[in-house]
């Protein structure tokens, strides 16, 4: 108790009231009541790690979208969009809907009738077991990793805010998730993450409501934004003719294919954290439904993200600066814009339950880390690679140790980072070296029966080492960025975006050439695996509103439209 | 719903509404009635009172909606 009291005090950013900690410690109290509920539910490997493959499409698609949705994202964004002004909406439109939307209609079928319970499994399935072990080596090692820097990162962001010990952050949060997922599984990740996500809106939504009442409507923010930034910083796609007129750096084709393709298309379908939600759907119209309902829901989270990030340079009364300025001076950074607009509007109560939407952010985040790191770990490594004949409990037992192993492993690596804070930009550039190769592989898998195994490895292990050389070619000799990049003006979020589009079609060049060259799988062991070889269930005695393609169809043109207003 | 089904997590979602609800709806009553020295920007919208019986409603209809079966 002592030690709780002890983080409750020192300098803060806010100060919250006794009904704020109430509210905040009932967050805590409800998620381990679900865990502890659904521990009974848990008991088979299908259960533990596909949540039983009964989720409705709504739950699975909400959950889809809490996994992504942790605090860092949020603040990261709000921060972000006070730097960079709605450019950063991209990163919620163009980089995340068309790839949603692609995985719902075309790629989903494939995941979900090969039966594969991850995304290596799929691998296994169509390319063979060393496509698989180099997938999902290279994901359960860097998921654990980056849960670690988050979980650093948002005790950080605890201390800065609310005055919270690091260490009480740390511990608390971990420990809490360790018991929810580990008792619960996958299913009690997927609660809890639908709960985080009503939270999240519940906590958060009043800040732009409030802010536009206060900047007088959209066009009054418009105006007051030109005045203290620049008329730019309200435009899409106005300034994106050359990588000077905007704020970001960037040019629109670095957005459009670096983002909006190779990026946005790798990590919404392949990365296994967020596809893994889809997986528990309880029938294949589920699965292909939950990413149209999902991208439906991301279309509007500029709102309270975007948003607060644009309304604080209209109406806060001093300069945010960056981190080290900040620091220098005394004065607040760009990351710190969320809790200062919420601490603007929010009184007790409200100023709990935005907190606590923050928290609900961080642990979905980190849950979602953990039950897929246990997934890959069990079936891809540890039942591939250790023990291939084992019992169903045991794989259970194991999945439950290596949730609090995958925990214990972040909390170590958040009190590296602590000590060597520059481990944080090594593993997130490390993160980026697997997503857009293997969104090569796996979309040339589904779409390709020629594509072969030796083609599908030397593909993912070239575009991998392609973009590890270009990163380290940057590292060694900065004037290289003019030929990765395309441009010496290019900043780092634009080096990102050109680099996976490099190594995504260094990886697909690599798997066409080498699969011409070697032997294809016989076309009997395709099934269920790619397209044409795949016997997908048709929806013509479906109604036109239960086809998740007219739901698809409905978004795009949402979609399109919101593109058009905010030119 | 089965007896056997899980209670539906529309349910928790609905208390966790209710309870957040009551409480935020409760301390800008509280706040309306003895305003605080330093007050949050647009105070007297009373974003607490509106937001927080918006949020109890919410919690209220889905905890009856999705309430587990007694016995």
């Amino acid at each position: 108790m002592t030690i709780i009291i002890a983080a409750l005090t020192g300098t803060r950013l806010v100060h919250l009231s006794i009904v704020d900690l109430v509210i905040v410690v009932f967050y805590f109290a409800l998620v381990l009541a679900i865990g502890f509920y659904l521990k009974g539910r848990a008991n088979t490997g299908e259960d533990f790690f596909l949540a039983g493959r009964e989720m409705t499409a709504w739950i699975a698609g909400l959950s889809f979208l809490s996994a992504n949705l942790g605090a860092l994202e949020l603040m990261g964004w709000a921060a972000a969009s006070y730097q960079y002004g709605i450019l950063a909406t991209h990163w919620y439109w163009i980089g995340a809907i068309p790839a949603m939307l692609f995985l719902g209609l075309v790629m989903m079928p494939f995941y979900y009738i090969s039966k594969t319970h991850s995304v290596p499994g799929y691998l296994k399935l169509r390319f063979g077991e060393s496509s698989r072990a180099l997938s999902a080596i290279s994901f359960a090692f860097m998921t654990v990793l980056m849960s670690g820097i988050n979980m650093y990162a948002m005790a950080l962001v605890m201390k800065v805010v609310l005055g919270w010990d690091i260490n009480f952050s740390i511990w608390v949060s971990s420990i809490t998730v360790a018991v929810y997922v580990t008792l619960g599984g996958l299913r009690s990740a997927i609660f809890n993450e639908v709960l985080q996500f009503i939270l999240i809106w519940a906590g958060a939504l009043l800040i732009p409501i409030l802010g536009l009442i206060e900047a007088g409507g959209w066009k009054a923010l418009q105006l007051k934004v030109a005045q203290n930034a620049s008329v730019e910083y309200t435009h899409l796609w106005s300034t994106l003719g050359s990588f000077r007129d905007n704020p970001m750096g960037i040019h629109w084709t670095g957005i459009v294919f670096g983002l909006g393709f190779v990026i946005s298309f790798a990590y919404w379908t392949t990365d296994f954290l967020v596809v893994q939600r889809v997986l528990a759907a309880k029938d294949l119209r589920a699965a292909k439904m939950a990413p149209v309902i999902g991208a439906a829901f991301k279309m509007f989270v500029p709102f309270i993200v975007i948003l607060p990030g644009l309304l604080g340079l209209a109406v806060l009364p001093w300069k945010l600066t960056g981190e080290a300025t900040a620091v220098a001076t005394g004065g607040h950074s760009y990351n710190e814009v969320l809790p200062l607009m919420l601490a603007r509007y929010c009184g007790p109560g409200l100023l709990g339950l935005g907190v606590t939407a923050l928290i609900a952010g961080f642990m979905s985040g980190m849950a979602g880390n953990v039950s897929a790191f246990s997934t890959v770990w069990t079936y891809d490594i540890y039942a591939a690679l250790f023990r291939k004949k084992a019992s169903d409990a045991h794989y259970v037992s194991m999945g439950r140790w290596s949730t609090v192993i995958g925990v214990l492993i972040s909390i170590g690596t958040a009190y590296l980072v602590m000590q060597f804070l520059s481990i944080m930009d090594y593993v997130q550039a490390l993160f980026s070296f697997f997503v857009a190769p293997l969104f090569g592989t796996v979309i040339l898998g589904m779409l390709w029966k020629r594509a072969s195994p030796a083609g599908g490895f030397w593909g993912l292990l070239a575009g991998t080492a392609s973009s590890i050389g270009m990163w380290a070619w940057v590292k060694v000799d900065p004037s290289a960025l003019g030929y990765v990049a395309l441009s010496s003006d290019a900043r780092d979020m634009a080096e990102n975006m050109y680099r996976g589009l490099w190594s995504w079609i260094i990886c697909v060049v690599v798997t066409v050439a080498v699969s011409m060259l070697t032997k294809p799988k016989p076309e009997s062991e395709l099934k269920g695996l790619v397209y044409g070889a795949t016997d997908i269930p048709s929806e013509a005695q479906v109604p036109l509103y239960e086809r998740p393609a007219f739901w698809a169809a409905v978004v795009a043109i949402v979609f399109a439209v919101l593109n058009i207003i905010f030119w | 719903m089965r007896p056997d089904e899980p209670i539906s997590i529309w349910f928790f979602i609905g208390i966790s509404l209710l309870f957040n609800g009551v409480l935020i709806f409760g301390a800008g009553l509280y706040q309306l009635v003895h305003p605080p020295a330093v007050k949050v920007i647009l105070f007297d919208l009373h974003a607490g009172v509106w937001w927080g019986g918006l949020l109890s409603a919410l919690g209220l209809i889905y905890c009856i909606r999705y309430a587990p079966p007694r016995g």
